[in-house]
């Protein structure tokens, strides 16, 4: 599909969380097909201090409002400022970009998505565009508290949810790669998109338990299309790859993680 | 309209807006949003004989009104970009430039061998500047006598339009530019990235993995123009400019402080369109000036 640099226009913006706010943004004209697990780069206008765009994932397309959401973390002042847009405003996004999740051949009822944290947004698309193939995600969401479990009625659309928290106010108590779902149910397929730690822990439990494994990487970000090299992941068979293009999503097969 | 058609050595550019090496891979990158063969000329990513894996992640660090990067000439060699790129590349209506880096001057002197075989790229832009290579690369360019050493060696087999990179990390840049006149260069392209550092307080640790790279965007436009403006009272060759340029207005500018053509970087990362918008915001300045070529506003700063 087409890269696109597109004005949208703001739709809402609805704070989640002291830390998270779900952006939806439409545009006059119809909005390019995206896929599971590809980005946008975002240009945050207003911030002088932030000089690139933000790369942020697609967290959902709705097709029938011609809507794509972003759902951002605040994590410096150029989300800060993002996350500040309200109903009208106008955002300059290119998208979109990235490769995107592998959807199964077949149909699927062991499939697990493992999300923590702001890392839980691509999921949820994924978990929509696998059910439309006739798939049946499970969805195990970890966060540190309770509030910080997002979007959890939307996912629950999709699949069943499973939850950890780091402080036990929900779910089991712990961490995503300590629930009991992993012992209990046999999956043979884990998509995940989350902090690095928990990513390199949940690949590890795939590669020990013989199970395929697709991470989305957020290595820092430039241009998001190729052109600068600085987003790099290093390979097994190629090198030094563009996570932009290449990627976000990796099998771990291909990553240099030791695991 | 103006005529914006503008001529480095022998090299014809329909105009003076050119990419910088390492901002616009090899144009394929960008052909969603533009039609690249608008553009004046395009630097692909620097070449060297063999491949480079580049610098470890990370290599990029957001600063105030710019970037850091150190990538570290990440390619493929020269002979992959012969057999694999080139002919994807070679029809396209544009001129297609190659950016030859190395480290030690024999690579300089065979890279630059191998791609004057290559009928469709009409000049080379050497690489004498890069400050994210240990060995060689930016050596060469911070003292004359180095850069004499490169250039004339490259002279000697390279056929046609040799553009030469300078780098600002020198205490004395026309020094080097009266250098590469001398050595037999075609013109001078300048600047590249300017030494710099960032660091994590938090963490207590720098924010690349080389400690140091190179600065572009807006930050560094101030000391980019003040050069080109120097070399431009030093040497006869056309010059090249490029550091910072966000928009037409910045490329028309470094014109008026001496340069032929211009280059735009690091603005391809925040506006995959941005060259194009350049040109016509040059051709509209020259509308609206009564200028009838682009050629009219080289050198014409009034001081």
């Amino acid at each position: 599909m087409k890269k696109k640099i597109l004005d949208l226009t703001v739709t809402a913006n609805i704070q989640l969380h002291a830390n998270y706010v779900l952006i939806k943004m439409t545009s006059q004209e119809i909005l390019p097909e995206m896929f599971p697990g590809q980005f946008a780069e975002i240009r945050v206008d207003g911030s002088p201090t932030t000089f690139l765009r933000r790369p942020i994932s697609i967290n959902y397309v709705d097709k029938v409002n011609n809507e794509v959401w972003f759902l951002v973390q605040i994590v410096g002042d150029g989300t800060r400022t993002l996350a500040k847009v309200s109903a009208g405003d106008v955002v300059n996004v290119v998208l979109p970009l990235g490769n995107g999740f592998t959807i199964p051949e077949k149909p699927s009822d062991k499939l697990l998505l493992i999300g923590g944290g702001v890392g839980t947004a691509p999921l949820l698309y994924l978990g929509e565009v696998l059910l439309a193939n006739n798939c049946k995600p499970t969805f195990l969401l970890g966060a540190r508290s309770e509030g910080d479990l997002l979007q959890l009625e939307d996912f629950k659309k999709f699949g069943e949810v499973y939850t950890t928290t780091e402080d036990g106010s929900a779910g089991e108590k712990g961490y995503v790669t300590q629930h009991s779902i992993l012992n209990d149910k046999q999956f043979d397929m884990i998509y995940t998109c989350g902090p690095k730690p928990m990513m390199v822990s949940v690949a590890k439990y795939a590669k020990a338990n013989n199970i395929e494994c697709e991470v989305s990487l957020e290595n820092k970000m430039a241009c998001g299309v190729g052109a600068c090299l600085c987003c790099v992941e290093n390979t097994v068979d190629e090198g030094h790859i563009c996570v932009c293009t290449e990627g976000p999503v990796l099998n771990i097969k291909k990553l240099l993680w030791q695991i | 309209m103006a005529d914006l058609s503008v001529n480095i050595g022998e090299l014809k550019m329909k105009n003076p807006v050119m990419t910088a090496s390492g901002t616009f891979g090899y144009g394929e990158e960008f052909e969603d949003f533009i039609d690249i063969a608008r553009i004046g000329g395009i630097i692909v990513k620097g070449t060297t004989l063999h491949r480079r894996e580049g610098n470890p992640y990370p290599r990029m660090a957001e600063t105030p009104s710019g970037m850091l990067n150190a990538v570290g000439l990440q390619n493929k060699g020269v002979n992959y970009f012969v057999e694999h790129i080139y002919p994807k590349i070679k029809d396209t209506d544009t001129n297609i430039i190659v950016n030859v880096s190395g480290s030690a001057i024999e690579d300089y002197v065979k890279t630059a061998e191998i791609i004057n075989e290559l009928v469709n790229i009409p000049a080379i832009e050497l690489n004498i500047s890069c400050p994210n290579v240990k060995q060689g690369g930016m050596a060469f360019g911070v003292s004359a006598a180095g850069a004499c050493d490169v250039i004339s060696a490259v002279r000697s087999v390279y056929k046609k339009t040799l553009i030469v990179k300078l780098s600002p990390n020198v205490t004395d840049i026309t020094e080097i530019a009266r250098a590469a006149e001398a050595s037999g260069a075609d013109s001078v392209s300048l600047i590249n990235t300017i030494l710099g550092m960032a660091i994590d307080a938090e963490k207590r640790c720098p924010l690349l993995s080389t400690v140091t790279g190179g600065l572009s965007g807006p930050a560094v436009k101030p000391i980019a123009l003040r050069m080109v403006w120097q070399v431009a009272k030093a040497v006869k060759i056309p010059i090249i400019g490029l550091g910072g340029i966000m928009d037409w207005k910045d490329a028309v500018e470094f014109m008026l402080a001496g340069a032929t053509a211009v280059q735009i970087g690091t603005a391809n990362f925040i506006d995959p369109a941005v060259t194009v918008k350049v040109i016509d915001g040059i051709n509209n300045y020259l509308d609206r000036h009564g200028y009838s070529s682009v050629k009219d506003i080289i050198g014409a700063l009034e001081v």
